[in-house]
């Protein structure tokens, strides 16, 4: 029985192994192909490079725009999450805390309203925000990124605070603190993880989203990553070996933060989903 | 916990604590959404600052406009075909990936890997994969099923979206599965055991049967995401060849803003919007009829 349970253990890593592989594979090639010259990339797409052609990368690096870009998606993306989480956490503090029926329906709105695709939305938000001339702004982009993403947000902190006991904020207010010192002193540092899940969530979606920005941001200067990557990439000739290199350099971002904190970037979404 | 400190300071904290997110989550859903509802009633085209109202000429559009119906049809085979697909992955993964294996946090964080990234740079390297790699090693060793570009056959290209799909997702809804994986209470399979069930009787009778609530976010995810998806869309097939692959959200998109005929693409938005909720409702509604407490 023991050893019948070691083979089927091994036979199961094997599995996986190659299930990983086609997974990664995609990535590897990528990364080589980035450094070839346009005719070894045709000519023996699966190879390791043989002589290599950093040239792709400051083409792509300069048609790119790409420190631009990088650093319109990081603004985009700090701001956004960050008031996100501060906004969605206080709010769902109030909710919780003041249970009336107000409140109650305005939460139970916010609830339906995830089910509401932005695809129903995305043509009157054109409109309306068009014609107040609050396209082509980071800051309207974030502030739309807080209307799209305060719902789950509140949902999720919701069931939290509800966890917190009461009397924990009595005690702060009887020791002299303001309801919103309480928030700040007791609450927020105690909601920590919660606001870690949001985080990992809303960074993982805002940082990658394309529709939204692609209304919003029309000014080339103005442009995420993703935004940047899509229009160098349906602009560029066929030239593979910069087009190799800008997927390259809008991946490797992400894959350093990923080295280093997948174990919290796992656990966000699991937490995230359970809820 | 409602202190008694006047009107005023109590208004001044709701404003404080609800204000932002209420005005955001107000001008940016509720009113776009119910203006929205305004413009299917209207020829607007995008360009005129006036629009008059039109009655349900739209909607009457947008049931006589076959490539909407056409790019519904083909969104319903790849919603059905993915959802599949996804969650059968993806709970074979999580499933392998519960049972103490060495090195299992690896593998998870290796299968996870793609959903870091945006669906325009998966649409991208796939697309690389598909036109280059694959046609390449086809023609090397003589398999005819690679030796042409599956993006430019009509009839392949729908399955390059779906292999993408799963691709992309499968590690997401594995994470989610392991959650629930890990949930499932040790002791009553074990008694299981003890009473001779072996391990396919104790995976459908106690094992799947507790996992409802994974299943019901998984395939709402996964259905949602179906649906809606536009950037591997774009990036991977751009919806051709010849409109072969043109999913729904990208056909409302092209109505709107490619052929300006913004009243329609709203209108059709809204019937994606409604049957999408419905389907999604619906499949929520009879998987909590299968919940049971462990």
């Amino acid at each position: 029985m023991q050893r019948f349970k070691k083979q089927t253990s091994w036979l199961t890593v094997i599995g996986l192994s190659v299930i990983l592989f086609v997974f990664i594979v995609p990535f590897v090639l990528l990364l080589f192909n980035s450094v070839k010259a346009n005719k070894d990339i045709t000519s023996s797409p699966l190879t390791l490079p043989t002589s290599f052609v950093f040239s792709n990368y400051s083409i792509a690096l300069d048609k790119m725009n790409y420190f631009h870009a990088f650093a319109n998606s990081v603004i985009i993306t700090l701001f956004s999450v960050l008031f996100i989480s501060l906004f969605a956490a206080m709010t769902a503090h109030y909710f919780v805390r003041y249970d009336t029926k107000f409140n109650q329906y305005t939460f139970l709105l916010m609830v339906a309203s995830m089910i509401i695709p932005f695809q129903a939305i995305m043509i009157p938000l054109v409109k309306i925000y068009g014609s107040l001339n609050m396209l082509n702004n980071k800051w309207a982009l974030i502030f739309m990124y807080i209307g799209f993403g305060c719902s789950l947000a509140i949902f999720i902190y919701h069931g939290f605070v509800k966890s917190i006991p009461k009397e924990l904020e009595e005690a702060a207010m009887i020791d002299g603190c303001t309801p919103t010192q309480t928030f700040f002193r007791i609450v927020f540092p105690v909601l920590m993880p919660t606001t870690a899940t949001i985080t990992i969530l809303n960074v993982l979606w805002i940082w990658n989203d394309f529709l939204l920005p692609s209304l919003v941001l029309v000014d080339p200067l103005q442009r995420t990553l993703p935004l940047s990557t899509f229009n160098f990439y349906g602009t560029y000739t066929v030239d593979y070996g910069p087009l190799m290199a800008s997927l390259v350099l809008s991946i490797f971002p992400v894959v350093i933060i990923y080295l280093f904190a997948q174990k919290y970037i796992i656990q966000g979404v699991m937490q995230g989903s359970v809820k | 916990m409602v202190t008694d400190k006047g009107v005023w300071s109590r208004l001044r904290l709701r404003l404080l604590f609800t204000g932002p997110t209420l005005f955001a989550f107000v001008a940016v859903m509720i009113v776009p959404f119910l203006y929205g509802i305004y413009l299917t009633f209207t020829n607007w085209d995008g360009i005129s600052t006036t629009q008059s109202l039109v009655g349900f000429q739209n909607y009457g559009a947008v049931f006589k406009d076959a490539e909407f119906w056409k790019s519904f049809g083909l969104t319903l085979k790849y919603v059905l075909f993915t959802v599949v697909f996804i969650n059968m992955l993806a709970f074979l993964l999580a499933y392998l990936l519960t049972k103490g294996l060495k090195g299992q946090s690896f593998f998870r964080a290796g299968f996870f890997l793609p959903n870091l990234l945006g669906g325009i740079v998966l649409g991208f390297i796939w697309q690389f994969i598909f036109n280059n790699v694959l046609v390449f090693l086809g023609q090397k060793m003589g398999i005819g099923l690679f030796s042409t570009s599956w993006l430019s056959d009509p009839n392949r290209a729908f399955w390059t979206l779906v292999i993408v799909a799963v691709w992309q997702y499968a590690g997401y809804m594995m994470v989610i599965y392991v959650a629930g994986l890990t949930g499932v209470p040790g002791d009553i399979l074990e008694a299981a055991s003890i009473d001779g069930a072996n391990g396919w009787l104790k995976m459908t009778r106690m094992t799947i049967p507790l996992m409802v609530p994974s299943f019901i976010v998984c395939i709402f995810l996964s259905l949602q995401r179906g649906f809606m998806v536009y950037d591997v869309n774009l990036a991977l097939t751009k919806g051709g060849p010849f409109k072969s692959t043109e999913l729904v959200s990208m056909h409302v998109y092209q109505k709107a803003f490619l052929s300006r005929d913004y009243g329609v693409g709203q209108a059709e938005a809204l019937v994606l919007f409604l049957i999408v909720a419905v389907i999604t409702l619906l499949q929520v509604y009879f998987s909590k009829k299968m919940e049971v407490e462990a």
